[in-house]
Formats: structure tokens, sequence, C-alpha cells
């Protein structure tokens, strides 16, 4: 398909370009087409997850970064064929891995068989939620929800302490010079 | 038809506009470049909404739309400020 092979082009881009700014902009377009590519599977709300998070948050922090930082990638300091095998054998064998897979979207799925019919035919009058997946993720599973929000605000508490101890640390730091 | 004829016409917009990311010399050719992707895969979000017969996907390409100004707005603050929130600072002004 177009969008994959598009894709697949913006991803030579990041590999061959050493300009970091345009890395940048690849990766935001990168994943513009993956969420293009996500809504035409019909993974809505994962597409949307990453658009706001991998063509948005990602991109803007990765400017941040940059400012931080030199716009041209630094040579290697030695080139070595390892990564690149490792990488392409972890990469057929998920291919291979692929094969066993059920054709997409067949109702016969195993996936489709376990607990869906279930979830569909009960969900409404069990969780009184009327979107099946909102009723999985909020109900059904709750807790490991729960634990995921958790760990994100766990996360986002540490980069805040990090960031603010930092510049506090640099400022009374700063005075105590100054007035010594 | 109709549709299929506007999804390929995006496709090559799209393939276009990739090149020139990839190609453009300056930064603004580059940022160009990825509003013009953003705002194409807006559009074909439409176009394969239509095209599969459900226009409910036109919300999706609306959030789309909106992101992407988004994020182009950010790019061009960063370019003009040097740093995202503290523009206030003085120290950088345009890079």
């Amino acid at each position: 398909m177009a969008l994959l092979t598009m894709m697949v082009v913006a991803t030579f881009g990041i590999l061959r370009l050493g300009n970091l700014f345009a890395v940048v902009i690849l990766g935001g377009i990168y994943s513009f087409l993956m969420a293009t590519v996500l809504v035409v599977l019909d993974a809505v709300d994962v597409a949307m997850t990453e658009a706001s998070v991998g063509a948005g948050i990602s991109t803007v922090l990765m400017l941040g970064t940059l400012y931080l930082t030199k716009v041209e990638e630094a040579a290697p300091v030695r080139r070595s064929i390892l990564p690149l095998l490792i990488a392409l054998g972890v990469g057929a064998v998920l291919a291979y891995g692929t094969f066993d897979f059920p054709p997409f979207g067949v109702a016969e799925a195993p996936i489709h068989q376990h607990v869906v019919p279930r979830y569909l035919a009960k969900s409404v009058e069990e969780t009184m939620v009327p979107n099946v997946v909102t009723a999985v993720l909020a109900s059904y599973r709750g807790y490991d929800t729960l634990g995921e929000t958790t760990v994100i605000f766990t996360a986002g508490i540490g980069v805040l302490l990090l960031l603010r101890g930092g510049r506090k640390g640099a400022g009374a730091r700063g005075s105590k010079e100054g007035g010594a | 038809m109709m549709f299929a004829a506007a999804a390929i016409a995006l496709l090559a917009t799209i393939a276009m506009a990739i090149a020139r990311a990839m190609r453009g010399p300056t930064v603004f050719d580059r940022t160009l470049a990825a509003n013009s992707v953003g705002t194409g895969a807006v559009l074909l979000l439409a176009v394969v909404g239509f095209l599969g017969g459900r226009p409910d996907f036109l919300d999706i390409a609306i959030t789309y739309g909106l992101l992407n100004a988004i994020g182009t707005i950010a790019v061009l603050k960063f370019f003009r400020y040097g740093s995202m929130a503290d523009a206030g600072d003085g120290k950088d002004g345009a890079r």
C-alpha cells in the first residue's frame, strides 16, 4: 500500500539524513502516516493516540531536546555490522511469526472467540457504559488501567521533580557564590 | 470512482511533500512540508471515510487538523523564540 511505502521512505530518510531537525520533522510525518494507516485499519482510538503523542507531543519534546544540543549529527566513532544483522534477524523472526496469524478481520480468529461475545452481549447491562471499548478498558480491565495511569502519573511527577530540582539547585548555588 | 481518484491524487501530494521534507534546504521548506503532509492526511482520512461508506471519519479528520495546526505553531514558535515556554527570556531572540 502506498502509505506504507511512504513510511518506509520516511524511515530511510530518518536513517540517512544528518540534519537532526529534518529527522525530527520526518518523525512527525511518519507518525501522521502511521495514524492514517491505523484509521484505515479501523483502530481509531490507537490512531488518535498515535497522532497526538507521536506527531504532537514527541515532536515538541524532540525540538526542545534539539535546542539543548547541536543540529548536526555527530559522526559515529566506528561502524559495526553486528547491530544491523541483529535487527534484521529479529525483524525476520517477527515477520515469520505473522505467517501463523489468522487473516485480518476474520470472525473465527481466536481473539474474537474467548471473551468478546460476552462483552458484546452483556457490557451494557453489567457496566451501564454504552461504548464497549470504554467498558472493557474502564470496567472489566479497571485495575489494569488504574495501574497504567499510576505508572504514567509517577513518571510525570519524577520528571517534574528532576526539572524543578535542577533549576532550584542551580539558582541556590548561584546566589551562594554571589554572596561569597 | 471519484473518491478513488481523489485518494490517489492525495497520495501523490503526500509523496511529493515527503520528498520536499527530505530535500528541503531550509527549515521553512521542511516545516511547510510537514504541514502539507498533515493536511494531506486529514483530507485522505475524509476521502477514505466516504470511500468506505463511513462519513463519521470526518470527526477524526477534524481532530487531526487541529493537531496539525498546533504542531506547526509549536515548531515555528520554537524557531522564533528558541524554546517553548519562556518567550520573555530575551537572551536569544530570533535564531
